[in-house]
């Protein structure tokens, strides 16, 4: 019985089928009470109730919401390039979860554990950008080609810092693999070894680009809907709608665990002497997640020439400093080679 | 049949289709999909032949923001599809005969090709044993060729320099704005709250 799992082609691709539904299906199920649970701090911080209604607490809320979207009808605007416009949704959707390949949830905990996770990570999220565009070109209406073209050009500036902030991270622990960067991070500190310390403001410029990236208020421009309605996603209705949204979120997770792999140590305990686990990787993407879903809540939105001039500007040439430094650092080992975990 | 060989033959089936259909697609946004699929079923060869590193970098440079401007251009570009199709049957006995001699130069190249001595072995562990690639590939732009590689840095600063400087143009006629006075403009200076008494007015 176990050599069908490991010497047949069937079995081995059984196995992994089955290795690929442990990691998505608890994640589309978690994706709905973190809806929720955005929707909820939303609510809190505007001291309202929020969803209450469906189920004990309305926690079933964003099922009804679910079955709302897929039983209704889907609308083909006129002139609309069919097959692009169902093509985009799917996109965007399959990019966020492709990327779930290479993220580790715990030490062995992870679907394909391949040398350049990192830079994986990075093509696809930058690949997500595609979604938005084929959506606004397809749709084939000048409000979600407008969101569509922000989109694009806001995407393209992010990943920028993005990519340079992670560029530090990799010259600190000498390798792309994501478990290598987690237990490079391990140590007798618990969490003062996480690279948070001392690659502490890129922490916050992650942040920020990653609420960029992901199309996160403050920076929601591409669907903002005091100017565009909503963006790329006005013709959208139905499932491929729903296809949008679960997209969205799951890249906004993604980036939570990216936070959390990068910065605070991925599934490193806190404190030292109590058992790593795959529990505190939860905890740290929780953590993240609510910082997310309480930027949506207090923050005003930006306005698009303060969000490219901020991404150019400041994000830029701030990230481009921070790697030479993190690589003066690393070689010279100061800071009690803080920088340079190695060895 | 291995699933390498039919990895192989998938990503390649669909390279070649996507650059048939970029060139033949009416819709020129359509081609960049088309472009786009043929960039990542080639990032796909590159990881089967173990380059993982070039296969990321392929899809992160070209497709993540090469093609992404491609079809921030393309799309806004107002274009007669009609009108395209009777250019594209004018220009196409030259494009054939451009192919054609293309073709016969690779003809040509590829049969006077030999290979040097060592050279299967080398291309069999492109990486040295216990260096992964991407180690690898640092090792040689670097440390071997570090200066080429600098001169090539160097080349891309050129080029980008000059396309600003004959783009940039300070228009004085125009009204520019001035970030550092917006951000350190003074609440109290720009309104004033007054207090209106019921049916008074100010």
């Amino acid at each position: 019985m176990v050599e069908f799992f490991t010497n047949t082609y069937l079995g081995m691709f059984l196995v992994i089928v089955a290795q690929i539904l442990l990691v998505i299906v608890p994640l589309l199920v978690a994706l709905a009470f973190l809806m929720y649970a955005d929707r909820k701090v939303w609510a809190a911080v505007m001291m309202r109730r929020g969803p209450n209604v469906v189920g004990a607490f309305g926690l079933l809320q964003s099922f009804a919401d679910f079955i709302k979207y897929i039983v209704k009808e889907v609308v083909f605007p006129a002139g609309a390039d069919r097959a692009v416009f169902l093509l985009a949704p799917m996109i965007s959707l399959v990019m966020a979860l492709i990327a779930w390949a290479v993220i580790p949830f715990n030490e062995g905990w992870v679907l394909s554990d391949i040398n350049v996770a990192i830079l994986y990570v990075f093509a696809i999220s930058s690949l997500e950008v595609y979604g938005v565009i084929m959506g606004g070109w397809a749709s084939n209406s000048k409000y979600p080609f407008l969101g569509s073209l922000r989109s694009a050009a806001q995407m393209i500036s992010y990943e920028v810092s993005i990519g340079l902030i992670i560029i530090g991270v990799i010259i600190s622990t000498g390798s792309m693999n994501l478990s290598n960067i987690v237990r490079a991070q391990g140590g007798d500190l618990g969490l003062f070894n996480w690279y948070w310390l001392p690659h502490f403001p890129m922490l916050f410029l992650f942040f920020i680009s990653a609420l960029a990236e992901t199309n996160r208020p403050p920076f929601d421009l591409p669907e903002a809907e005091s100017e565009l309605v909503a963006g790329y996603q006005v013709e959208y209705s139905s499932t491929p709608f729903l296809l949008f949204m679960i997209g969205e979120l799951v890249a906004v997770v993604l980036m939570c665990a990216l936070v959390s792999l990068l910065f605070f140590g991925g599934w490193l305990s806190p404190i030292p002497g109590l058992p790593d686990g795959f529990l505190w990787m939860v905890l740290k993407m929780l953590f993240v997640f609510f910082i997310f879903a309480m930027v949506k809540a207090i923050t005003p939105r930006y306005r698009y020439d303060q969000l490219m001039r901020l991404g150019w500007k400041v994000f830029l040439p701030m990230s481009l400093f921070w790697v030479v430094f993190v690589a003066f650092a690393a070689k010279f080992e100061w800071f009690w080679g803080a920088f340079a975990r190695w060895s | 049949m291995t699933i390498v060989a039919l990895a192989f033959y998938l990503f390649a089936i669909c390279a070649i289709v996507g650059g048939l259909f970029t060139v033949i697609s009416r819709n020129p946004v359509h081609s960049v999909l088309w472009l786009i699929l043929a960039f990542l079923s080639a990032a796909g060869l590159f990881v089967l032949l173990g380059a993982e590193f070039v296969a990321m970098l392929l899809v992160i440079v070209y497709v993540g923001a090469v093609m992404v401007l491609f079809l921030f251009v393309v799309m806004m570009l107002d274009v007669d599809f009609s009108e395209l199709k009777a250019e594209m049957a004018k220009y196409m006995p030259l494009a054939l005969l451009i192919g054609l001699v293309f073709l016969m130069q690779l003809g040509i190249a590829f049969g006077a090709w030999e290979s040097a001595t060592g050279a299967e072995a080398a291309r069999a562990a492109p990486a040295p044993d216990g260096i992964e690639n991407t180690a690898a590939l640092g090792l040689l732009l670097y440390d071997r060729y570090f200066l080429i590689f600098q001169l090539a840095g160097l080349i891309l600063l050129v080029a980008m320099i000059g396309a600003i400087v004959l783009t940039l143009r300070h228009r004085a006629d125009v009204k520019r704005q001035d970030v550092l006075a917006q951000m350190y403009r003074d609440p109290a200076k720009a309104m004033e709250l007054r207090d209106v008494k019921p049916g008074q007015g100010l």
